[in-house]
């Protein structure tokens, strides 16, 4: 099992420590990972971008050309990941921030309302753990177990507390991705 | 973690004496991550954010000249401000460790990943006739794995010893396992190992005088002549590289560091494609496994040097297969990573038509 994946939105959408959870999460199940972003000002508003690639043999290149699943969280986002979906591979889109939605048929593509969810939980914050639930529904590439392992290891202590607020955002995304 | 704290945690595993720094993207998880760890309390390793990057250089120059493990690490344009203390480094025979997180250039360039600095990095640098051991870490495990090796075999030749990465490797988090504890040598230690160290004169012993300048030009000539006998040894004894899937393929990908990363995922490409190519991957830039590729140049349809920047290995390898066989470059520039496919276009494109 190899899967490459995208993750890309704007700043400030936690798509870095999104995709470091993700990657931490194969780390806790012995898997190889790497996890590459764009450290460019990106990281201050505009559009931000990280690959993980969790799998079970050594992982060669940490950037690759396509995916196995995009991952994008705006428009600027969908425009330049969606042509780059291996064919057969998964397209998943907040559809809070997308005016036009994918096109593509040779791919899956998953709507999730993760922002709406979000604010329905009324914390804004665990949008991002909303999202990575979606994922896991349709690419089950990490367990829950070690997702929960994971939060243990690059949260600080002090921030333990939230682990169960998480664990319920990524329940409720498996619920609601389409 | 990422390359930048691996190699922050191997140098105060490997027992470093003190590390001197300016932050600059994108490295500055180095100095981050030592400020984090505090060593200073548990090893005594010192830690300093110095004003500029001439003063972190120049600092290791007087710390290394008294026998003590040191490393600095910094950017492209920062480390191009340190190559006067190198080359002095260099001529006085004083070991040190530097660290360059590669980005594009020239100047001040991109902060994104770049190999750019080759030329630098392998030429010696700055002025006169030297060269630094180069080492080209591909991945986060040989971020933390070459820091000792940088400073054993810096302290082995009494020469400066480079860690060329770049900001792929820098900024990319993946597995590692960080080495074993070593403590930091003790001054009775110090004394003993290097004796050329200026730490205090006992009685009865001459000064020790660290300095690159000799007025004398037969003297210094003789001074040039051992430098360039203990490059030879280095030469003889230091190269280090990789093969993958070389023994049936007609083409060879050479590829260091992070675009070897890269290049190895080409290869598999490749190689599902039908192309029979491998990958040659040196681990020691200088010295530069001249040998190994001209062996490896021997029947083959061609080899592609896959670098990113604009062509700067290609001549080291051009110059070790002398014509044998066609040597073609492929490489993006100013901080843009190529993706693999690209480089099995060029491959196809350049070699195969």
């Amino acid at each position: 099992m190899k899967k490459e994946i995208i993750i890309s939105g704007f700043g400030g959408q936690g798509v870095l420590s999104m995709g470091k959870i993700l990657a931490y999460s194969g780390l806790m199940e012995d898997k190889e990972v790497t996890w590459m972003p764009a450290y460019g000002p990106e990281q201050r508003g505009g559009t931000c971008n990280v690959t993980v690639i969790v799998s079970d043999e050594r992982v060669s290149s940490p950037i690759v050309s396509e995916y196995d699943v995009a991952i994008v969280l705006n428009q600027p986002s969908l425009d330049k990941f969606e042509p780059k979906v291996k064919k057969g591979g998964f397209l998943i889109y907040d559809t809070s921030g997308i005016i036009n939605p994918p096109k593509r048929t040779d791919i899956t593509v998953c709507p999730i309302a993760a922002m709406d969810k979000a604010v329905e939980m009324k914390n804004s914050k665990v949008f991002n753990m909303i999202v990575l639930g979606g994922l896991l529904k349709v690419c089950p590439v990490v367990s829950d177990k070690g997702v929960e392992k994971a939060l243990y290891k690059t949260l600080p202590e002090r921030h333990h507390g939230l682990i169960p607020l998480n664990m319920e955002a990524i329940t409720a995304g498996k619920e609601i991705i389409g | 973690m990422k390359g930048n704290e691996a190699i922050a945690h191997a140098a105060i595993r490997c027992g470093a004496d003190a590390y001197f720094g300016y932050p600059i993207t994108p490295q500055s998880e180095v100095i981050e991550t030592l400020a984090a760890l505090k060593p200073w309390e548990e090893t005594g390793m010192v830690v300093l954010q110095a004003e500029s990057e001439v003063a972190s250089i120049n600092m290791v120059y007087g710390a290394a000249g008294a026998g003590k493990r040191v490393l600095t690490s910094s950017s492209s344009p920062g480390v191009a401000l340190m190559q006067e203390g190198i080359a002095y480094m260099a001529g006085a025979e004083i070991p040190g460790v530097f660290v360059n997180v590669q980005r594009g250039g020239p100047g001040l360039g991109t902060i994104q990943p770049s190999q750019a600095d080759y030329f630098q990095a392998t030429r010696g640098g700055g002025n006169g006739d030297y060269y630094v051991i180069t080492l080209a870490p591909n991945s986060v495990q040989e971020m933390a794995d070459f820091v000792d090796l940088a400073f054993e075999l810096a302290f082995k030749y009494r020469n400066p010893a480079m860690i060329l990465s770049d900001g792929v490797i820098g900024q990319m988090m993946e597995k590692v396992v960080l080495p074993p504890y070593k403590p930091r040598r003790t001054e009775e230690q110090i004394a003993k190992e290097c004796p050329w160290a200026t730490m205090g004169r006992t009685n009865g012993r001459k000064p020790n005088i660290m300095t690159s300048l000799e007025m004398q030009p037969e003297v210094m000539e003789q001074r040039n002549l051992a430098l360039l006998r203990k490059y030879q040894q280095i030469k003889d004894n230091e190269v280090r590289y990789e093969k993958t899937l070389c023994d049936d393929a007609e083409y060879i990908i050479v590829s260091f560091g992070s675009a070897a990363r890269i290049a190895e995922k080409a290869v598999e490409l490749a190689r599902e494609e039908g192309i029979k190519v491998g990958l040659f991957r040196p681990i020691t830039l200088w010295p530069f496994p001249e040998k190994e590729i001209a062996a490896l140049a021997e029947g083959k349809k061609g080899i592609l040097s896959a670098e990113i920047n604009a062509g700067q290995m290609i001549e080291d390898i051009r110059l070790a297969v002398n014509g044998k066989v066609p040597v073609e470059h492929f490489g993006r520039l100013g901080g843009i990573v190529p993706g693999p496919d690209e480089i099995v276009e060029a491959l196809k494109n350049k070699l195969m038509k």
